[in-house]
């Protein structure tokens, strides 16, 4: 405990400090670009990329060690890797574009396969008679044990010009992920914004891996937007939050991380992430869990409070139990069941909404079927007041004929 | 360079004068060879049957689609897609209406083309995207969430985006298709006051019985340019006929052309 304190306050060294910090621009960059790969709805992308790294990985090591005598030269390594990256994200592309298979086919096949092709060349990387091997396994669940300074400062640096990348397009992206067409008639290259929104990703990836791996990566580009989008309806503040949540889960994970020998880096990471997500899926206040309770309960509420103003108002007895208690409690009618004034005058104001409803169901039955309220909330709050007023006018000209 | 010395008057009046436009799927033409030179300060329908190329037509005129041939040009220049005097308004079922958006968040887009990436979206632009959402009748909604929006709504919201935009010539793709009559008498509204102040508009319409109320010029148009001019003169039964390939009911046409003899008369 008291050493994941010290982690925590910037005092367990200046490495661990060095790598906290890259994990948190890191994860930073990774929720941004997740959030709008997400609103792309090309998420699964950054799992073929991940995982596409491995080939390009395993020659760049076998490469190094038979020039260099070692191939643990972490930005040799990276070149590599998006190399290869590249090459699985150009097959994506490729199969989803020219031939009948959709998207989420050609990322399975190229997912597999990639990974596949570096499976077979790590077990030949394992019997060759160079040394280092060991530090390969870091890249597949991430290790910031025995990171060099340099290596940490290279992430934090690149991961931080990523996020200023993302912060210089952000309008483009956003603009293109909402409505493609429209970007176009906008002057925005809609091919090369998608380009360069994979390319961000790709860079991403290629970065996060000696923190949390090629198989996890994928995790901090879904999870911190997914979390994000609990608490906001809003295009930027997803990405906003999305950025804050991501940083938070390289913070805790890393610093976890550094408190005993051995542990790894990458799951904690996730896990830091997924539970920040599970706290914003119970406690959200529009779409947690807790939230949609209270909600239910309120509208339920909302359903007997109408049902028996509607029955004031025509005069009908009232026998629901929740229904009386409702009424009673807002001051609507007394003890016996006679309605107080305030409950006459709420109960023609509903019988009033009542009919203005009926009438938008009955002149603009396309409109009424898309909207879901039914006539639960304050019609002002749902329909402009032109519409309004064309329904006024409406029910007094038929209250004028049939008096 | 040298085209530019002979092209007529009348195209470079025009905000969007088509030339020679094919657009083809697959080998198979949706818009052959279409001519059409937009009158300026006009508000001008194209009318033709479900896939007709209609929006096809739209599509490769904004350079959205590929064209296989045809010259595009506003005002006289070259069109590549980008000019800032031509809006759009796509068709509301092309987006994702779950995206997390709010209205004012969807009209400040139209603003996006004027914005550098290191200013923030100020209050004056703010008031701007509150100033065209009020044009049509959305200022109470303007925090409300895109997905609570109806069909209406909708239409409303995309068209205030194009407002922010300020455009000579704003080209809007089937505007009232399921819409209700309040949206539909709102957004005409707001097209007519438009034209009043010189700006033109072009927009695919599907509905032969309002043509007549709505539009001074008119594009028919089935693959190939069937007739085009002021609605006066070319919505007429021949060429209505020739359209739709007959497929319009005698009933139907009749219904339309009395309609059109009344008027006639009563000028």
């Amino acid at each position: 405990m008291e050493a994941w304190w010290r982690a925590l306050i910037f005092d367990a060294g200046y490495n661990t400090s060095l790598v906290t910090l890259g994990a948190m621009l890191l994860g930073g960059g990774a929720g941004m670009i997740g959030s709008f790969v997400l609103l792309r709805k090309r998420s699964l992308v950054s799992d073929a990329i991940s995982h596409a790294t491995l080939p390009g990985l395993a020659l760049a090591f076998i490469l190094m060690a038979l020039v260099f005598g070692d191939g643990r030269w972490m930005p040799g390594l990276l070149v590599g890797a998006g190399l290869s990256a590249a090459a699985g994200l150009w097959a994506v592309q490729a199969i989803s574009h020219r031939t009948r298979l959709g998207e989420d086919a050609a990322i399975g096949a190229v997912l597999s396969t990639f990974f596949g092709l570096g499976v077979v060349l790590l077990t030949v990387i394992q019997s060759l008679a160079v040394s280092g091997q060991a530090g390969l396994t870091g890249y597949l669940v991430g290790s910031t044990a025995g990171m060099l300074a340099a290596e940490a400062q290279l992430i934090a640096l690149c991961s931080l010009l990523l996020a200023v990348g993302i912060i210089v397009m952000r309008r483009d992206f956003l603009m293109v992920c909402f409505d493609p067409v429209f970007a176009a008639t906008n002057g925005v290259r809609v091919q090369r914004v998608d380009m360069l929104l994979m390319l961000l990703l790709l860079a991403v990836v290629v970065i996060g891996l000696r923190i949390t791996g090629l198989i996890l990566i994928v995790a901090l580009t879904i999870i911190p937007p997914v979390t994000g989008r609990f608490w906001t309806d809003r295009p930027l503040r997803v990405v906003a939050l999305a950025a804050l949540i991501g940083a938070l889960a390289g913070y805790l994970g890393v610093t976890l991380s550094s408190v005993r020998e051995g542990l790894p880096t990458g799951p904690l990471v996730v896990l830091a992430s997924f539970v920040l997500f599970l706290i914003s899926f119970l406690l959200s206040p529009r779409r947690g869990i807790l939230a949609t309770l209270i909600a239910h309960h309120r509208f339920k509420r909302r359903v007997h409070l109408r049902q028996g103003l509607l029955a004031l108002a025509r005069d009908e007895a009232i026998f629901d139990d929740l229904t009386m208690k409702v009424l009673r409690r807002q001051g609507l009618i007394r003890r016996d069941g006679v309605a107080t004034p305030s409950g006459w005058a709420a109960a023609r104001d509903a019988e009033h909404e009542e009919r203005l409803w009926a009438l938008h169901r009955r002149y603009y039955p396309e409109d009424a079927a898309q909207l879901d309220h039914r006539g639960l909330l304050p019609i002002e709050r749902v329909l402009s007041p032109d519409t309004i007023m064309v329904l006024e006018n409406r029910l007094m000209s038929r209250r004028e004929t049939h008096p | 360079m040298n085209d530019a010395l002979h092209l007529s008057d009348e195209v470079v009046a025009s905000p969007l004068a088509i030339h020679g436009l094919t657009v083809s799927y697959d080998h198979r033409p949706v818009v052959h060879s279409v001519d059409f030179i937009t009158p300026p300060g006009s508000m001008t329908a194209i009318v033709g049957p479900n896939g007709a190329g209609k929006s096809s037509l739209l599509k490769a005129a904004l350079g959205i689609t590929r064209r296989l041939t045809g010259d595009i040009r506003v005002f006289g220049e070259p069109y590549d897609g980008r000019s800032r005097r031509v809006a759009y308004v796509p068709q509301r079922s092309s987006v994702d209406w779950d995206f997390p958006a709010t209205v004012i968040d969807v009209v400040t887009m139209g603003l996006f083309r004027d914005l550098r990436w290191w200013q923030f979206t100020r209050r004056h632009h703010r008031d701007m995207a509150m100033e065209s959402l009020g044009r049509v009748g959305m200022e109470a909604l303007a925090r409300r969430q895109i997905g609570e929006l109806s069909g209406g709504q909708q239409q409303r919201v995309f068209l205030a985006r194009a407002l922010t935009q300020e455009a000579d010539l704003t080209i809007l793709d089937e505007p009232f298709a399921g819409v209700d009559a309040a949206t539909e008498k709102a957004i005409v509204e707001v097209l007519k006051t438009l034209r009043r102040q010189g700006k033109t508009l072009l927009c695919v319409h599907h509905d032969l019985a309002t043509v007549r109320d709505y539009f001074d010029h008119l594009l028919l148009l089935n693959v190939h340019r069937i007739a085009a001019g002021p609605v006066a003169t070319t919505f007429t039964a021949q060429n209505l006929q020739e359209t739709y390939g007959g497929r319009l009911g005698d009933v139907q046409l009749l219904r339309l052309l009395d309609e059109a003899t009344q008027e006639s008369r009563e000028c």
